[in-house]
């Protein structure tokens, strides 16, 4: 299933968010987890994850300092700020908003998101 | 193990090509594909095949690069050289030279249409002076706000018909007052009607994105580029003028005046033009330039007025405050202020601070010193003998100016401190703009009557 881009951008934030709250992490790690949390249906150019990391920086949303990595390579790791998670709680609100919009809605269409998987199985 | 090394190198060299991707992302970059290679090797690829598989997953570069520039476009200054969502209306650039250079001849000629009713050029005769004095800036920045109406597309009917209002207006006021030769606030009108106008010439620069900081903030650049622009035109222009008053002379023929009357006024209207499209079209010029002079500058700046401040301090002189001392203090925090904006959006935002940094905050505070020991001069000076219309103005002119400067330094030192975004210097800078164009509009029409015209 292809997402659609405009979607992808839109969750990216509260997605690096929110990941970022569970603990500081890195790039790469990063889109692991994304990888892990969808089952590997969001998958993100690797590449676009890091203006990403950078404009969320810039706004003050997470902070970034460099370590020396296990691996002995230096290594950019990222951390959410104070104002990042006050950030983080009102996208939540909005995206909740949407999702309980499109629930209230899709109850009354008649095509179901599981049909097509019934047909391809 | 070489092999894969040897390409990781050519991949790194590819990538630092890219203007946008600056070294530090690079290495950001590079750690993300050798984490990635090294995973794939472990799950039993070769190195080679897992370095194709992690580079293809990094992505293409040119939407990379472009993603970049468009999150770093502070570092780019090239904000408008990406197609920013309206790509399908780019005019060719000779097609842009054209109109530019059209925009310019009429300029050139509007300075010279007065001539043919009977107003003279020369600042000696009768009426020339005052005319061309009020209306220097109604000769050019309609035409430049016109190349930008052209060139942004933007000829929606309201935003058009408050700019050719806002021209009309001010072409009316400093023609209906009644101002002679003799009335002080003449200079005053002169002075503070091009700062006005300059607000109509940013909407029209910044189209539909002047209610954006980024917008605003362009203009901004855009400004000190212009002026740096046009003093090199203008030492080119110099040049241009000795060299031809020199050949003319040496065969016998006298060109003063095509000189004074027709190269001098024609050039400095449309050089401000030709300033604006190279401006646009050569960026990356003077936006290597600019650092480069604001690092020069903030340290000599710096050290002249703390010996200033020294000075001052220890021979216990005070200012001597005619108006002119004034409206020097006032240029000082111009000079200053652009100091400090010029280096700070030229800044990587996410550097440590350095000792450059504090430099500047040092700069800014022995200005801003500098400049209330000459605000308590005037204030006594206007308790003394009362209040003149330059007086008033450059007064005024200084208070905002020390405002705006204040404020930012305490957000710069916040930023420096890592307790507020740049974004918030940014936003406090261009939100002011038009502070500075409404005082000078209250300048320019209230004054007059108050002060009876003197």
């Amino acid at each position: 299933m292809d997402i659609n881009k405009d979607l992808i951008a839109a969750s990216s934030t509260p997605l690096v968010l929110a990941i970022l709250t569970e603990a500081d992490s890195y790039g790469y790690a990063i889109l692991q987890r994304v990888r892990e949390l969808s089952g590997g249906r969001i998958a993100w150019t690797d590449g676009m994850l890091y203006p990403v990391l950078h404009r969320l920086e810039r706004l003050g949303h997470i902070e970034s300092r460099w370590e020396v990595a296990d691996s002995g390579r230096r290594r950019k790791y990222y951390g959410i700020t104070t104002g990042g998670r006050a950030h983080l709680a009102d996208e939540r609100r909005q995206w909740q908003t949407v999702d309980e919009t499109l629930r209230g809605i899709w109850r009354f269409t008649i095509a179901a998101p599981a049909a097509p998987l019934l047909l391809g199985a | 193990m070489g092999v894969l090394e040897e390409q990781i190198d050519q991949w790194r060299t590819y990538l630092r090509r890219r203007q946008a991707i600056h070294a530090v992302d690079v290495a950001e970059l590079e750690d993300h594909l050798r984490e990635q290679i090294s995973m794939l090797t472990d799950s039993g690829l070769e190195d080679d095949e897992a370095f194709l598989v992690a580079v293809k997953r990094i992505g293409d570069l040119d939407s990379l690069s472009r993603e970049f520039a468009r999150e770093h476009s502070e570092r780019l200054w090239k904000q408008l050289v990406l197609p920013v969502g309206n790509a399908a209306r780019d005019p060719g650039s000779q097609t842009n030279a054209l109109v530019a250079f059209g925009f310019a001849m009429a300029a050139a000629i509007a300075i010279k249409l007065p001539g043919l009713f009977g107003i003279p050029l020369d600042p000696d005769a009768e009426g020339g002076g005052i005319f061309y004095a009020l209306n220097l800036s109604l000769f050019v920045l309609p035409f430049l706000a016109g190349y930008f109406v052209w060139k942004r597309g933007d000829a929606r009917p309201p935003r058009l018909a408050w700019l050719v209002a806002g021209f009309a207006a001010a072409a009316v006021v400093v023609n209906v007052y009644p101002i002679t030769d003799s009335s002080s606030t003449l200079g005053l009108l002169a002075l503070h009607l091009p700062i006005a106008l300059w607000l109509l010439v940013g909407i029209a620069y910044a189209g539909t994105r002047w209610s954006e900081v980024a917008g605003r903030m362009d203009f901004i650049r855009f400004s000190g580029e212009l002026f740096i622009y046009y003093v090199l035109i203008a030492l080119g222009g110099g040049l241009l003028t000795a060299f031809t008053a020199m050949v003319f002379y040496a065969i016998g023929i006298e060109v003063e005046y095509f000189i004074q009357a027709w190269l001098i006024p024609c050039g400095a209207m449309g050089a401000v033009v030709v300033g604006a499209w190279l401006v646009e079209a050569k960026q990356s010029v003077v936006e290597n330039m600019a650092p480069v002079l604001t690092r020069l500058f903030t340290p000599l700046f710096t050290l002249m007025l703390l010996a200033f401040l020294g000075a001052l301090v220890f021979t216990g002189r005070g200012i001597d405050l005619e108006r002119e001392v004034l409206i020097g203090f006032d240029l000082l925090l111009v000079v200053v202020l652009s100091l400090l904006l010029y280096s700070v959006s030229a800044r990587d935002p996410h550097a440590p601070p350095s000792v450059y940094d504090w430099v500047q905050v040092l700069l800014v505070v022995c200005a801003l010193l500098a400049d209330t020991v000459a605000l308590w001069a005037i204030s006594a000076r206007i308790a003394e003998f009362g209040v003149s219309p330059n007086r008033a103005a450059a007064l005024g002119m200084n208070l905002i100016l020390l405002v705006n400067l204040a404020w930012s330094a305490v957000l710069y030192t916040r930023f420096l401190r890592g307790q507020s975004s740049f974004a918030s210097l940014e936003r406090w800078q261009t939100n002011y703009l038009p502070v500075y164009a409404g005082w000078a509009a209250t300048v320019v029409v209230v004054f007059p009557p108050i002060f009876r015209f003197i």
